[in-house]
């Protein structure tokens, strides 16, 4: 079972993840769209920090439900309601438990990047985070419906991710603000793409550390 | 970076705090949720009208609230769309009981928070009707792309809408010929520099003091395509073809042309452009009615201009000459 615990610690690796690369995801998003991406992400994690104490209080749903609130109200642009989507999402479907099964988590997390794929209508294919978090979740089903240890499905989740975000350079951009560049989008690794990448790494780490 | 500024991450609280003591008689500012109100707000029976973005724009958007123009505007962060939060408290503070109207710029971000903002105040029992003003004919593939951006038609949405609303008109109303003005609407870009975002420190893109980037937005992004320099006149050319045959605007249709600086470049430039622009149009027989010269959407510091021109009939006429009491916009 994966505990809360290790969902705090995700997030928290996931908070220093986004300061240590913020740079690097405001210079992918300066190539093909407006260079705020890191500065975005960075302003929103600090703040979920900030609150950490009193939601690491509460149960998992009301966990993820907080941390996409304080994304929702503190990122803007459009990472904020697509983090923001993804987490309130996942805390919906978590109900009030304080601890979760991989599958659970998988169906959770596939819950949030539906959620997503909706408010942002954008398909595999379009050069954004789908791109990387959709073969993450694919990966992550047939991991746990393998009964794969909960470390191991999400580092075959990352390493899908990662493919997914690489995958996303040759891509034309068809959503967001890079879609105004056309074929000069081609070539850019796609920075919500990467963000995301480091989302399914953190959860990685965490589970991978906690064993 | 060399800017007017104390610190990256407080400069839009500041120039906030500036407008507030500045134009007092105007406006409020209400901070954490960030937005700008008018001062005499709500108006009893009146629809509220509710515009943001993000900052780095100005005047838009919040120069233009006052009578007759915004009820509210909501300001990001620089270049980044305001969130859901923002706009709900704004849409409170302005319901006069007819219900509030969000005028949205389309980008991808400012589209997607205003959706959740008007999912919540639905649930709360706020009237809201959103229109989306799309009007930038440098986009020219919708399908494969997030669709055309909005830009300088929102300004005259903005007086337009604000007009209708303070002589009563109702929420569908407001709406109807919000979405008629962004239907009549076409607007196309250009950058002879790139700006530079505060919180980034450097250049959005880099440009040869030989080159301009013809159809750009309003964030120092890259535009439709990269061309040599060329003269005042061939520039305006480029932009009004491009322009008078996206809608396409008729001989002896009366027009209000607006020529609007990216922040960067002197009002003695946009009116070379205006003057080339007037030239063009009578060229075409197409009737310049009212015309608006200076910086009202802008881009941080670049350099560079748009050009507007929006198809009027007597009545939009009417509704753009009544009386406007803003920071930017005043007659």
């Amino acid at each position: 079972m994966i505990q809360k615990s290790t969902l705090i610690d995700w997030i928290t690796i996931y908070a220093q993840e986004i300061s240590t690369n913020k740079e690097q995801l405001t210079a992918l998003d300066a190539a093909i769209g407006d260079a705020d991406h890191g500065i975005n992400m960075d302003r929103g994690f600090t703040e979920v920090m900030q609150r950490m104490p009193s939601l690491r209080e509460q149960d998992i749903g009301s966990f993820f439900k907080g941390v996409g609130m304080t994304l929702l109200s503190k990122v803007g642009g459009a990472s904020g309601p697509l983090y923001g989507t993804l987490f309130l999402r996942m805390g919906m479907a978590s109900g009030g438990k304080e601890e979760l099964s991989l599958t659970e988590l998988a169906a959770q997390l596939s819950a949030g990047v539906d959620g997503i794929r909706q408010r942002g209508s954008a398909r595999p294919g379009d050069k954004t985070m789908i791109d990387a978090l959709a073969p993450a979740i694919a990966a992550l089903q047939e991991a746990a419906d393998a009964g794969q240890e909960t470390c191991q499905a999400l580092e075959a989740a990352a390493a899908a991710a990662e493919a997914g975000m690489k995958a996303t350079i040759p891509m034309q951009a068809s959503k967001g603000r890079a879609s105004y560049l056309g074929p000069r989008s081609i070539g850019h690794q796609d920075p919500g793409a990467t963000s995301a990448w480091l989302l399914i790494k953190a959860a990685a780490q965490a589970a991978c550390s906690a064993q | 970076m060399k800017k007017l500024i104390n610190a990256p991450e407080r400069a839009v609280e500041e120039a906030l705090a500036g407008m507030a003591r500045a134009h007092g008689d105007l406006l409020r500012v209400h901070f954490d949720p960030t937005f700008v109100v008018r001062a005499d707000a709500p108006q009893p029976g009146k629809v509220g009208i509710v515009s943001g973005g993000g900052s780095g724009h100005e005047p838009m958007h919040a120069g233009f609230v006052g009578a007759g123009m915004l009820d509210a505007a909501c300001p990001g962060a620089f270049f980044t769309s305001p969130t859901p939060d923002q706009m709900v408290a704004a849409a409170k503070a302005v319901d006069g009981g007819a219900g509030v109207l969000f005028i949205v710029k389309n980008y991808t971000g400012d589209v997607m928070n205003f959706e959740i903002a008007a999912e919540f105040c639905a649930a709360e029992g706020i009237q809201v009707e959103s229109v989306i003003v799309n009007d930038d004919v440098a986009v020219q593939n919708s399908l494969y792309t997030a669709g055309r951006r909005g830009v300088g038609t929102t300004v005259l949405a903005e007086k337009i809408c604000g007009a209708a609303a303070e002589e009563g008109q109702s929420l569908a109303q407001v709406a109807e010929l919000c979405r008629a003005v962004n239907g009549n609407g076409r607007s196309m870009g250009m950058a002879l520099t790139s700006c530079i975002v505060p919180a980034v420190g450097r250049p959005t893109f880099a440009i040869g003091e030989a080159e301009m980037e013809i159809g750009v937005g309003i964030h120092g992004e890259p535009g439709r395509e990269r061309m040599m320099l060329q003269s005042a006149d061939e520039i305006t050319d480029i932009l009004a073809a491009t322009i008078f045959d996206d809608l396409p605007f008729q001989r002896g249709s009366q027009v209000i042309a607006m020529v609007n600086g990216m922040g960067g470049t002197p009002l003695v430039e946009l009116y070379i452009v205006f003057r080339r622009l007037a030239e063009l149009c009578d060229a075409r027989g197409v009737i310049i009615a009212r015309n608006l010269i200076g910086n009202y959407i802008t881009s941080l510091e670049m350099a560079g201009c748009s050009i507007t021109l929006l198809d009027v009939g007597d009545e939009l006429l009417r509704l753009w000459d009544a009386p406007v009491r803003t920071a930017a916009l005043h007659w």
